[in-house]
């Protein structure tokens, strides 16, 4: 073979592997690393299980918040209006965050059916709702005009 | 009438973006001289009318004219006079109109001090440019035009500019970052008419460098203020956070970064041309892309997009022609693209083809971690998202390979070293790293990390081997001695780069490292105690309210003392706007090379007492300086004269090329 046209299909061989092994380490850690959406009703019919890595949102139940006197633990209830999810966390809510409002938490189920989120997000602007929220609140027909 | 002035004055600089997009070109294919000099004053002629339209818009923001829609929806009467101006790229259409105007400017430069290019070369290269101002200026004037008028109900009062724009870091973060990727469309327009005539060669590659190395430059700068932005104004601490936006910037730095180094190859070697080029054209489509993600609503979720779909649907056919053309000619072209260079796998060719690969796979990784949730959505299989330990998990591995790369590279030879000139001196080098890479954590207070030996190893490794390249290039041999007047402007560009990374690097292993944060209750009369040693006491002294310009803070005082010594009092504040009664953070900072201290309040609990976040940030300051470096050095390398011999660059040229023989592809 053509001593240049050996080096440049050695380079594209290398080139290859590298590409290769890349993609391999690359979905390896896509799959460890995502994190799929489910509303109340998807965790309270049990699609979800304990100690999977989620998120989860939906409205703000009006008067369901709970704040710890003496540190940051929160407790609220975020509904989707078919079913309801207990979420416990412990750290400064965002601005954004209010009752009445969409709301997305990631975090996991625990033992006792209840959500731990490591995270909560409200976006910052009060006429945004979160998409997953929107239609997670279409899909199980309730929506936040529906309980006044 | 101003608007209306300055949306006319819009449709002129579209006329004459056309006329540049097809004249010159067509003077080029037929050989016409005449038709190919039209290029200069009609680049000349699209600055001058997209400036007066900008400015244009820009005076309907100062006068507060809520008539005009934009404004009425981005501004208020409440709003400072510079918040007022910057509003101006606080919103879709107006940053659209701001990409235009910074497009049009470089297309003016290219004119302007091109003028040893080729008359051919030079007329397919602003045609390019035309054609891409063509499709930017129809995007805004079809889909977001910014001049439209709300008649006969003209508002008292405007919306608003969202409270997190109003920061001094958003008046100079978009036009920054604008400038870098609007500039990647001088290096692809480059590459495309070399494509078009076949005449891909070193002095294409000469020509191209700079260009490249400013809107780098401006790029690097761009993501560092964003990230730094981000860091003081959302209130979270973080600096970088894997954010789709933040990717859509960062995938062109990475693919902007390779092309840069295979530039330096193709000009010094004349090899790795067809990559260069393929390499160009990639990275303009991710300044397109980019925008697309950005622009099109396509981030929130992909139903959002497909519900407005026109502004994202323009883009995407835009995005599509630009790399259906681009790679159409690409395929057509660059079989018939010879390098007739060796080199052997101890090059310096061969090790910056490794480094390009190493970018090129990182920057797959972010597109595919940016790209996946969107895929998955559009294909109705759930929603994803994918958080930053995917971007870390393989970031990290990436770039120690990249880093330990870098530190070789500069020291072989082009063509081919031996072992013994590649490692013999660095053997001592990289000994000499490993043990202060080894020691220093120790010196350091709080437990010893390995990770943080092997990140100042490698940051170590990188400086030291920069500067011993720069030994090299200025050690005279038959006079044994440094001569200081060979340093040329480059050498210091690449020190200055690399140095920077360097410093970067080191920023991130060490705030990783050492950093803590807390999140507490805190009233009256409270402390607590930060840093590694704990040895910052922070105490709740004060707190009231305060009504400024256009918002009410609530703040609280906090003293900040170190081994009983008070330093400095830090104010965070909790803002409401009082034209959209938005809630916004401002976080206290005090700063310092080897840490910051930053105290943000969370929510008001009751009637005393607040959330309070506190941060002890270690070296955090180093990843921006560092980045700082890096965009310095873009711009010192091109300073190097050789970008200015005028006539050498012309005598590299072949005969063909005085424009008659070539057609295009």
């Amino acid at each position: 073979m053509h001593p240049q046209r050996k080096q440049r299909l050695q380079i594209i061989v290398f080139v290859l592997i590298a590409v290769a092994i890349a993609a391999g380490l690359l979905l390896y850690a896509l799959r460890e690393n995502i994190n799929l959406f489910y509303p109340p009703a998807d965790i309270a019919a049990g699609k979800v299980a304990v100690g999977q890595q989620i998120r989860a949102g939906g409205m703000v139940r009006e008067g369901s918040v709970e704040r710890s006197e003496q540190n940051l633990q929160v407790r609220f209830v975020v509904t989707d209006y078919a079913a309801d999810l207990v979420v416990n966390y412990d750290g400064i809510l965002p601005d954004m965050f209010a009752e009445n409002a969409g709301v997305v938490v990631a975090g996991k189920l625990t033992e006792n059916g209840e959500f731990e989120a490591s995270e909560v997000l409200a976006k910052h602007d009060e006429n945004y709702m979160p998409p997953e929220v929107a239609e997670a609140l279409e899909q199980s027909g309730g929506s936040s005009e529906a309980e006044y | 009438m101003i608007p209306e002035y300055s949306h006319f004055s819009l449709v002129l600089a579209l006329c004459l973006s056309v006329l540049l997009a097809v004249l010159p070109l067509y003077g080029a294919l037929r050989g016409d001289r005449q038709l190919m000099l039209t290029a200069r004053s009609l680049a000349t002629g699209q600055f001058v009318f997209a400036l007066v339209s900008f400015i244009g818009l820009t005076w309907s923001f100062a006068v507060d004219d809520f008539s005009v829609i934009t404004v009425a929806q981005n501004s208020n009467s409440l709003l400072p006079m510079h918040f007022k101006l910057s509003a101006v790229w606080g919103n879709h259409e107006g940053s659209i109109l701001l990409w235009i105007l910074i497009h049009a400017s470089w297309t003016l430069a290219v004119a302007m001090f091109s003028r040893q290019l080729p008359v051919d070369i030079l007329a397919r290269v602003l045609s390019i440019m035309g054609m891409i101002g063509v499709g930017f200026i129809l995007f805004s004037l079809l889909t977001s035009n910014p001049f439209e008028r709300l008649f006969p109900n003209v508002p008292q009062d405007g919306n608003d500019l969202n409270p997190l724009l109003q920061d001094i870091g958003l008046i100079i973060h978009p036009p920054l970052l604008y400038i870098g990727y609007v500039g990647f469309s001088v290096a692809f327009a480059f590459a495309i008419a070399a494509l078009s005539t076949g005449q891909l060669d070193s002095a294409w590659a000469r020509w191209t460098r700079p260009w490249t190395n400013v809107a780098w430059s401006f790029l690097t700068l761009g993501i560092a203020l964003g990230s730094w932005w981000a860091y003081y104004e959302l209130g979270w601490g973080g600096w970088w956070f894997w954010d789709p936006v933040e990717n859509a910037s960062f995938m062109p730095w990475l693919a902007g970064t390779a092309l840069i180094h295979s530039l330096a190859v193709t000009e010094k070697r004349g090899v790795f041309k067809g990559w260069t080029v393929l390499l160009a054209i990639t990275t303009f489509s991710l300044s397109l892309l980019g925008t697309f993600l950005v622009r099109s609503g396509v981030l929130t979720s992909v139903h959002a997009f497909a519900s407005d779909p026109e502004r994202g649907f323009f883009i995407l056919m835009f995005l599509c022609a630009v790399i259906g053309g681009s790679l159409t000619l690409y395929a057509l072209r660059v079989p018939t693209v010879k390098s007739q260079v060796r080199f052997s796998y101890l090059s310096r060719e061969f090790l910056l083809l490794l480094n390009n690969v190493v970018l090129v796979v990182a920057m797959l990784t972010v597109l595919l971690g940016t790209l996946f949730p969107l895929l998955m959505d559009a294909l109705g299989q759930g929603r994803y998202s994918v958080g930053p330990p995917y971007f870390n998990t393989l970031f990290v591995p990436l770039m120690a390979l990249l880093f330990a790369l870098m530190g070789l590279g500069p020291r072989a030879r082009w063509k081919s070293s031996t072992k013994q000139q590649l490692f013999k001196p660095l053997l001592s080098a990289a000994v000499a790293c490993t043990v202060v890479a080894l020691l220093s954590p120790f010196m350091l207070p709080g437990e010893y990390h390995l990770a943080v030996a092997l990140g100042i190893l490698l940051s170590a490794w990188i400086t030291v081997t920069a500067f011993m390249h720069l030994h090299t290039a200025i050690y005279s041999k038959s006079e044994s001695r440094l001569k200081l007047q060979r340093i040329r402007a480059s050498h210091i560009g690449m020190l200055l780069g690399h140095v920077g990374l360097a410093i970067t690097a080191l920023g991130v292993v060490l705030t990783s490292h050492y950093s803590s944060e807390q999140d507490l209750r805190m009233q009256l009369g409270d402390s607590v105690t930060t840093g590694v040693n704990g040895q910052y006491t922070i105490s709740y002294v004060n707190d009231g309210e305060e009504r400024v310009d256009n918002y009410l803070a609530q703040y609280v005082l906090f003293e900040l003392s170190k081994d009983g010594k008070v330093l400095n009092t830090l104010r965070p504040e909790k803002r409401r706007y009082l034209a959209q009664q938005n809630v916004m953070t401002e976080a206290a900072i005090d700063a310092g090379l080897s840490r910051d201290v930053y105290v943000a309040l969370g929510e008001k609990l009751d009637a005393d007492a607040w959330a309070v976040r506190v941060h002890y940030k270690a070296f955090v300051r180093l990843i921006w300086l560092g980045a700082l470096l890096m965009g310095a050095g873009g711009i010192v390398a091109v300073l190097d004269k050789r970008y200015r011999r005028v006539r050498s660059a012309r005598s590299a040229m072949s005969p063909t090329f005085d424009g008659t023989a070539q057609s295009a592809g």
